[in-house]
């Protein structure tokens, strides 16, 4: 597995890997939905095309969409256009950069299912039934049969078994015809698409490469910037919430030390550190008592500074100096009520 | 086993990243349930909606449920809302962020089932093949209506001895069908159009206060895990106490009752030490004896204060 981890990391190691990755999971995942879905042309005059056309264009366009919404980045691209200018000034070019790489990795899903489409054939046979020349493919002189009802037989074209104008024309015929006519079409949207991208890769360099780098360097850093911090707000809470807790139990303990009036002395420093572990709290009602002061009275967002540790190793001696004796003393008489 | 283990520990970098992977796991499970669950239409005028329409509503709310069970902001959330006010103030902002991103990934897997069994089809000819209009269909246009509701009904059971090589059954099944994928494809549209949009739209808005609400949300969380495992270690050590105690105060009685010679002092060699003055048969049963019908009380303070 040495070999799917050094794949994974490199896939991790910045953004733009990353969602090279997520593209190319895409693609894959729209020929697998092509070959899952079960093309059912409905073989009735008006509803064909509007069927083929859709199952043709609607995926594609859910597909770009969603590698917009899966890209990470459009949430940064946005910030940054929307953000006020404050003490750094806005690029424009990162902006246009950063787009412009979003809509090109985007693109390729519905590029890969609109050429899978029109490979297969289905879609066009579907739409373009009704529109087959029948004069030089059939027998248009087949009598007595309106153009509803030629339109109507067309239709039924990619329904083999229903099918009822052999006569007119044959069905294999008419599908042949139109596959060749869509795969033509789809080998001409892949050799489109592959000029285009060989294009843009090569010109590119000629045309202001320096703007380019720069361009490509800030969006990058943009990108690192904003996750370092959110790994320094995260780092950040855990302390806050370390602080918060162990100031809460110490709180506490103190709390009952003045409640029930015993002298304030703490266990000796060689009995433990398994006794400043147990943080005071050496019976059950007294735990019960924290548990439920920690749902009611959860303590405030609020760290106080650290009291400096005194002789005897008793970091609890002194009040913090900062912190209001109004409130610990309603805390106190709520517990000797309790 | 290494591949597992690489994409668990991403997905546990942070408990975002975690819900994530649980929707997921939700959604990929919503389409195996769809694939291998039999449907079978009853084939009967009144049955075939009720059981198309159940068929297609009751899992996604099942789904929807077991989105929120299994994800545990829910329960943080719950509890930051009810919490007496104390000494920390609520900050509505927070529980609506909250909120908000718990209902949206437990949307996923429901709107996963709708789709697919819309796109599939199935449980919308079972439902609404008795609903269509006989005239438009040729092998259904000249019977009596309430023969052309039967055999309307019994068009999703392809076996059916009437059905099995009637062309018309083919066609009214391929409408709806086809209506059917339609809806589908409509519905995955305007939903990714939407989730587009909220994308893109939210930086333009209160982006300040969306950055703070996600913070202080993380930290509740955050909070609550650092507050439970310091519970469990305390707990740990203050079972560990307790039974210690409880050892010393046996060896104390059966020093009490079986007088012995004052042999042993402070110098106890070490593994006398490990056997807390028990050190026969009689005393072993005595002790588990005792730890059964007299459990010690849960108070360490002598011990500590010793």
């Amino acid at each position: 597995m040495d070999k799917f981890r050094m794949i994974f990391q490199f896939f991790q190691s910045n953004q733009e890997s990353f969602m090279n990755g997520i593209c190319g999971i895409m693609a894959l995942a729209s020929t697998q939905m092509y070959s899952a879905f079960d093309f059912n042309c409905p073989c009735l005059p008006h509803y064909n095309l509007a069927y083929g056309l859709g199952i043709l264009l609607v995926p594609p366009f859910i597909l770009f969409l969603l590698g917009f919404v899966l890209n990470n980045n459009i949430s940064m691209l946005a910030e940054e256009w929307r953000r006020p200018q404050g003490q750094r000034g806005k690029d424009p070019a990162v902006l246009r950069y950063m787009f412009c790489s979003m809509a090109q990795r985007a693109m390729i899903a519905p590029a890969v299912w609109v050429s899978v489409t029109l490979l297969d054939g289905k879609c066009i046979t579907c739409a373009f039934c009704t529109s087959v020349p029948v004069e030089t493919l059939g027998n248009a002189s087949h009598p007595h049969l309106s153009q509803g009802e030629i339109q109507r037989v067309l239709a039924r074209i990619p329904c083999k078994e229903i099918y009822n104008g052999q006569q007119l024309i044959a069905n294999e015929v008419a599908v042949r015809y139109l596959r060749c006519i869509s795969q033509a079409l789809g080998w001409c949207f892949v050799l489109l698409m592959t000029t285009l991208a060989f294009l843009v890769r090569s010109l590119r360099p000629c045309f202001s490469q320096a703007a380019f780098l720069k361009s490509r360097y800030w969006s990058h850093y943009i990108d690192i910037e904003r996750k370092l911090f959110d790994e320094t707000c995260a780092e950040h809470a855990r302390s806050f919430a370390k602080v918060c807790i162990q100031q809460f139990f110490e709180g506490m303990s103190t709390d009952l030390v003045a409640a029930r009036c015993h002298l304030p002395r703490k266990a000796p420093a060689d009995a433990g550190e398994a006794a400043e572990k147990l943080l005071g709290i050496t019976d059950r009602g007294t735990m019960n008592m924290a548990l439920k002061s920690w749902h009611r009275c959860k303590p405030p967002l609020h760290l106080h500074p650290p009291a400096l540790p005194t002789g005897n190793g008793w970091a609890g001696e002194g009040q913090p100096p900062m912190h209001p004796s109004v409130p610990r003393r309603e805390t106190a008489a709520y517990f000797s009520c309790v | 086993m290494d591949r597992f283990r690489m994409i668990f520990q991403y997905f546990q970098s942070n408990s975002e990243s975690v819900m994530n992977g649980i929707c997921g796991l939700l959604a990929l499970a919503s389409v195996k349930m769809y694939t291998s669950f039999d449907f079978s239409c009853p084939c009967l005028p009144q049955y075939n909606m009720a059981y198309g329409l159940g068929i297609m509503f009751v899992p996604p709310v099942i789904l929807f449920l077991c989105g929120l069970i299994l994800n545990r902001q829910s329960l943080v959330m719950l509890e930051e809302w009810r919490r007496p006010q104390g000494r920390r103030k609520k900050d509505p902002a927070v529980i609506r962020y909250m909120c908000s991103s718990i209902m949206q990934r437990a949307m996923v897997a429901p709107v996963v089932w709708i789709v697919v069994t819309l796109l599939d089809g199935k449980c919308l000819i079972c439902a609404f093949s008795g609903s269509l209009d006989p005239e438009k269909f040729v092998g259904f246009a000249n019977v009596s209506t309430v023969q052309a509701q039967q055999l309307l009904a019994k068009v999703p059971c392809k076996d059916d001895e009437l059905m099995r090589n009637n062309t018309s059954r083919k066609a009214v099944s391929r409408y709806l069908r086809c209506w059917s994928q339609a809806l589908g494809w409509s519905i995955l549209l305007i939903l990714i159009i939407a989730a587009f949009l909220a994308r893109w739209l939210r930086p333009c808005f209160n982006q300040a206060t969306l950055l703070q609400a996600r913070h202080w949300s993380n930290y509740i969380d955050i909070e609550q895990k650092i507050f439970e495992e310091t519970c469990c270690e305390h707990s740990r050590l203050f079972a560990h106490k307790c039974i210690l105690h409880f050892f010393e105060s046996m060896r104390q009685e059966i020093k009490l009752h079986s007088c012995s010679l004052p042999g042993e002092g402070e110098g106890a060699e070490g593994e006398e030490d490990l056997l807390q003055g028990i050190t026969d048969q009689d005393q072993v049963n005595k002790l588990l004896k005792t730890w059964y019908y007299e459990k010690p009380p849960l108070d360490v303070s002598q011990a500590t204060q010793r």
